[in-house]
């Protein structure tokens, strides 16, 4: 695990927990909104999920005005955030002013509204396997320096990982860092994604999930196993678990 | 004194220019460029690499198989020209492999191993951020200093396209582009990976497949493997047409 990883898992364990907070993924993702809203710092920080058939909804926000405001998206169709989901990167308006109002006006009006100037939109994904958005809004126009950029995108990295547990039928904080172990064979996790897809008929989500699992169950490194299937020692059923 | 060509250097920057305001591709723009300055040498393969937000370096193009096994093998080992570059910012010039062992304990055998006796690496730049570094794995011919400078000079350039502006002004920009650079290199994997299982053929035939369709189709690369990873039962089919 890298220090920038760390740092961002010390912020979101150190963020008191509130009564509110509902257990497992859920409540770490609101405790990860308000952490990653007090350091960069932004005035709200909200998480979405998304799937390609077009479920979604809001899984948690740093505090209650921001549930409406991050459920905006979804009611008028539009917006930063539903661009970052669909050409799969980082969508950054740092004044809603300029220009924006042209890309998203309905979306740009109703955001005004609540005071923001500026939205700034993250993809929760690897790869082509996509689980959301992370969304970080400012009452302040403006950019955010390079370092904070960064630290946005280690907090959506943190949530890419906390939502796949979440699906983990080996259940929470399982390999957790797992994804990150396998540096080297980045490439070989990707394709062994994309063969367990086709293997058993699902996502590339799913997939993910179900190397992971295989990995924590059998106690061998996700790197390893990812080999294991890109040179044909180890195959997916369907009805293997 | 140069050994580099003026006629085969100015091909490459008007190759590039075409290149730049031609329908963009940016794993194919990068894929171009280490042939290109591979090609600048009598014999050459050139690798390269771009680091995401937490500074870790991700294999993006390389000439060829081999100089592409060259950029893996740093990132298992963590040693390498590609990292120093990267680390420290500057060119690494003209290190005799079979001297090199104590450098880089474990990527000099493999490289001279593969039959490589010299490398090179240089940063890739903008201003004063490292976005990533470009390795050059020779014979025993020597880089003369005019030859870096047109390597570096070809690298600085090849940023500028890479991040499709002429002044980077916006920080946010940057972090659009080079994400979404990073993605599409996880979902080319994908892709692989699929293909591979719809197949039975290994990945890296798997990927020949696939850019030999876009070639045919005359589609791009992306566009290709965005379609492979989005409908997965219709992608089983997709390259028998």
């Amino acid at each position: 695990m890298d220090e920038h990883i760390e740092r961002v898992l010390r912020l979101i364990a150190d963020e008191p927990g509130r009564t509110t907070d509902g257990g497992g993924v859920v409540g770490t993702l609101r405790r990860l909104c308000s952490a990653a809203a007090r350091s960069l710092p932004a005035s709200g920080v909200g998480v979405s999920m998304m799937a390609e058939a077009g479920m979604r909804g809001v899984a948690a926000v740093s505090g209650p005005p921001y549930e409406q405001i991050e459920e905006l998206q979804f009611t008028l169709g539009e917006g930063p955030c539903l661009d970052a989901f669909a050409s799969r990167r980082p969508v950054l308006v740092p004044d809603l002013t300029d220009g924006a109002t042209h890309r998203w006006p309905g979306y740009t009006a109703a955001i005004h509204e609540h005071g923001l100037r500026a939205v700034f939109a993250f993809p929760l994904q690897i790869g082509a396997a996509r689980l959301g958005v992370l969304d970080v809004f400012r009452v302040e126009p403006g950019s955010l320096p390079a370092s904070k950029f960064r630290e946005a995108l280690t907090f959506a990295d943190v949530a890419v990982t906390t939502l796949l547990d979440g699906q983990e039928q080996a259940g929470p904080g399982a390999a957790a860092d797992g994804l990150d172990e396998v540096m080297g064979q980045r490439a070989e996790l990707f394709q062994a994604q994309g063969m367990v897809a086709m293997q058993l008929g699902v996502s590339l989500s799913d997939a993910l999930v179900r190397l992971r699992a295989h990995a924590y169950t059998q106690n061998t490194p996700l790197g390893d196993v990812a080999r294991d299937v890109t040179e044909r020692r180890l195959t997916f059923d369907s009805d293997q678990s | 004194m140069s050994t580099v060509s003026t006629e085969r250097l100015a091909a490459v920057f008007v190759e590039f220019a075409d290149t730049l305001i031609d329908d963009f591709d940016v794993i194919e723009f990068l894929q171009m460029l280490t042939q290109r300055v591979a090609g600048l040498f009598a014999t050459a393969e050139v690798g390269l690499m771009l680091a995401d937000h937490r500074d870790r370096l991700t294999f993006m193009a390389a000439s060829d198989e081999s100089a592409r096994l060259m950029e893996l093998f740093q990132l298992q080992y963590n040693d390498g020209p590609c990292l120093d570059a990267f680390r420290t910012g500057r060119p690494v010039t003209n290190v005799d492999l079979a001297a090199a062992a104590d450098r880089w304990p474990r990527f000099a055998p493999r490289a001279t191993e593969a039959g490589f006796t010299s490398v090179h690496a240089f940063p890739l730049r903008l201003r004063k951020q490292v976005i990533g570094a470009m390795s050059i794995f020779g014979g025993a011919s020597e880089l003369m200093e005019a030859d870096t400078r047109i390597v570096q000079a070809l690298a600085d350039v090849a940023v500028i396209g890479l991040l499709q502006e002429r002044a980077i002004r916006r920080g946010e920009h940057l972090t659009e582009q080079l994400q979404g650079a990073l993605t599409s290199r996880i979902v080319i994997e994908q892709a692989k990976g699929i293909i591979a299982q719809a197949h039975g053929v290994i990945p890296d035939e798997a990927f020949h497949l696939i850019r030999d369709y876009a070639r045919s189709h005359n589609r791009l690369l992306s566009d290709v493997t965005g379609t492979i990873v989005s409908d997965l039962p219709r992608s089983a089919r997709l390259l028998r047409q």
